[in-house]
């Protein structure tokens, strides 16, 4: 741990974390593939989220294989990859990103692969330095963290996925792991399909919750205002992922990027604050 | 030594037969790279699988299918008049073409459609590329009463529309994938989704010894009869085990299981060759140990063809049961560990190796096959007469005339 990184106290997922609990507001994650819809659009589109509510961004590292997505964040991997999108160009929009915003926490997700032919200890120093503050590897589970060690040695929050599948011994050993928030997916399958059984999901996030020494936030599977607001009664985020996807893929420029993307999450985020404040 | 390396180990010190670890480890290579939703039925299999290899009632089930149902023991075949032409040492062949369904992959499909049963599993899903193992896990499911599902990507259904009609043929529904390069690797990400989402009722056979702990560990113990076999019929017809071992190497099953009853015998040489397809230079081949770098790709650690982003390449190979980015990580480590080598073998020596062989054998090797056969052609040519090279021929070639017909110009 360097001196320098010492004084830039907390990192930002946990200053945010800590900020929402202060308030009494529910976490509202946005997931975006980088470069997808158009790879200009990015760091507009990031600016964009945080203008209609998100707390934190989760930026999708497309991959050729992306085996735990479902058919809409593929293809917008497929969108990305095509224009030539990948770590560095990534990093540089993080970078950019930066420049007029430096609270919102940025979390990476993606798959090994291009972490460890970039090198971890390589990416984690260049994703740092560029503004990130958390990686979720998708096919890095809690057996295979020594993988990452770089990442949290390099002051990078390593998230861990919860599934309902997760038994519970196993449940313990993730919430000692987890850095940042532990991201409960609310159904056993891929990213994106509609498989919400809300009373399971809550049962469930009660448990974790319980046991969890982070915040849990919960995903797959939400897909507007009413269902984000359900899942907002009990988790202390939600994460909207396919559902912004497919909104953005139709995009025909920047602008229209920014305009679907505020009009998807502006009745979102103001369902989430209605339920806020009618407790308060 | 005080290096962790499994490389800078001396080989003798490796007892490569009790690998992997309990996480799955060859070395650095393997492990259980999912997502967190596979960990709970990667558990499940893996202590099901533990419980029934230890299981003689299984093990005596499984064999007496294989002597039975897929007519083992298949032989070894002295290539008398090839080894004659070539002039150096002498070609054996173990003849897995033999087999029921014409290739190995039915040692594995077997092995697993009994694991399914006895889990109580009632759908198979299976992913192919050529469709080899596709119709050898139709077969199976046919077999067993088990309903079958196949994913293959669009582009090798239209490759291969023979295998698709036989596995219809077979019961099984066959779901073309339109993702990605619409090849294997794309038909694999689709069966891990089905897999994950059907899981309380799905099995999923993979076909070769890549992909997530236990499956390089079960579908090598699975195919390691040939093996075994192929040692004990040395012993038994020559006297002696042969000088050198050599296999093709796709994702590395048929090439495992003949290697692995051999790993601790340090004489014998083991010799894999990969697909080079136009040249490994050429960048158009699906040579992942000859010319890849160690990554993750399909839920284990082992060589892949990636790009310096980490984005997994597109391969090349005219056989495409070779045409995989990825390798079995137990290769990775024998690569690593010096205990076996691997070469690329071109197109265009592996056409001529199958033209050779069918001329003076008469046998139409499978076009993945006819690479072992090319390799085994060269080391011979580098051997004394006395010498012994065994090859796996691990398939036979009826499913390929039309695409050497199609390459040589001639329409059918």
């Amino acid at each position: 741990m360097t001196s320098a990184s010492a004084t830039e106290d907390v990192n930002r997922i946990d200053r945010r974390f800590a900020e929402l609990k202060a308030a009494g507001r529910t976490g509202l994650i946005p997931f975006v593939t980088a470069g997808d819809p158009l790879p200009p659009a990015t760091v507009a589109l990031m600016h964009a989220l945080v203008e209609a509510g998100a707390d934190l961004i989760e930026l999708g590292v497309p991959f050729s294989d992306p085996m735990a997505d479902g058919p809409v964040i593929q293809h917008a991997s497929e969108r990305a990859l095509a224009r030539g999108v990948g770590l560095a160009k990534i990093l540089e929009w993080v970078r950019e990103f930066r420049t007029r915003d430096a609270a919102t926490p940025i979390v990476l997700m993606g798959y090994l692969n291009p972490v460890e032919i970039h090198g971890a200890a390589c990416f984690a120093r260049e994703a740092v330095e560029a503004g990130v503050d958390g990686v979720l590897l998708v096919d890095c589970p809690i057996e295979e963290i020594d993988t990452a060690a770089p990442l949290r040695e390099a002051g990078l929050r390593q998230i861990f996925l919860a599934a309902p599948t997760t038994t519970d011994a196993r449940l313990g050993r993730v919430c000692e792991a987890a850095q940042g928030f532990l991201y409960y997916v609310s159904f056993a399958g891929i990213t994106g399909a509609d498989r919400l059984s809300q009373d399971d999901v809550r049962t469930r996030v009660g448990a974790i919750k319980q046991r969890a020494r982070t915040p849990v936030a919960v995903g797959f599977g939400v897909r507007d205002a009413a269902s984000a607001a359900a899942i907002g009664e009990f988790a202390d985020a939600v994460v909207i992922g396919s559902a912004l996807v497919e909104r953005l893929a139709a995009a025909t420029d920047a602008d229209d990027a920014r305009a679907r993307a505020r009009d998807f999450l502006a009745p979102i985020r103001a369902a989430l604050d209605a339920r806020g404040s009618g407790e308060a | 030594m005080s290096s962790p390396s499994v490389a800078a180990a001396p080989v003798a010190a490796i007892d490569y037969l009790h690998y992997p670890d309990a996480r799955g480890r060859f070395g650095d290579y393997g492990g259980s790279y999912v997502a967190e939703t596979l960990i709970a039925p990667l558990a499940e299999l893996t202590a099901a699988y533990e419980t029934l290899r230890a299981d003689p009632a299984f093990v005596a089930e499984f064999e007496r299918d294989l002597t039975h149902y897929v007519g083992r023991p298949s032989p070894i075949y002295h290539a008398e008049r090839l080894s004659r032409q070539i002039g150096g040492a002498q070609i054996l062949l173990k003849r897995e073409d033999l087999n029921h369904t014409g290739a190995h992959k039915i040692n594995n499909t077997i092995g697993q459609a009994l694991v399914a049963r006895s889990m109580g599993k009632r759908r198979v899903i299976a992913e192919t590329g050529a469709g080899q193992h596709g119709v050898a896990t139709a077969t199976v499911c046919a077999r067993f009463g088990l309903d079958c599902v196949v994913y293959m990507g669009a582009t090798d259904i239209e490759r291969q529309k023979i295998n698709v009609y036989r596995m219809k043929l077979l019961g099984a529904e066959v779901v073309p994938v339109t993702s990605g390069s619409k090849t294997l690797k794309d038909a694999l990400n689709e069966a891990m989704r089905d897999w994950v989402t059907n899981v309380a009722d799905t099995f999923y056979i993979i076909g070769t010894v890549a992909g997530p702990h236990p499956y390089p560990q079960m579908v090598r113990d699975f195919n390691s009869v040939v093996g075994r076999e192929a040692r004990a019929q040395m012993l038994g017809q020559y006297g002696r085990l042969p000088d050198v071992i050599t296999a093709c190497v796709g994702g590395g099953s048929n090439a495992i299981g003949l290697f692995h009853a051999f790993l601790n015998d340090r004489d014998v040489r083991i010799v894999g060759a990969e697909a080079a397809g136009e040249g490994i230079e050429t960048g158009h081949h699906a040579a992942s140990l000859a010319a890849g770098r160690p990554g993750v790709l399909h839920g284990n650690r082992t060589y892949v063809l990636c790009d310096d982003d980490g984005q997994i390449t597109e391969t090349h190979s005219v056989s495409a049961g070779l045409d995989y980015p990825g390798v079995g990580p137990e290769h990775a480590f024998l690569k690593d560990s010096g205990r076996a080598t691997y070469v690329g073998v071109t197109d265009e020596e592996a056409l001529a190796a199958f033209h050779q062989l069918a001329r003076t054998e008469g046998i139409l090797a499978a076009l993945e096959s006819s690479h072992a056969v090319a390799q085994a052609m060269k080391l011979a040519r580098e051997l004394p007469e006395d010498a012994l090279v065994l090859c796996n021929l691990s398939g036979r070639g009826d499913k390929d005339v039309h695409t050497i017909a199609a390459r040589e110009g001639i329409a059918l």
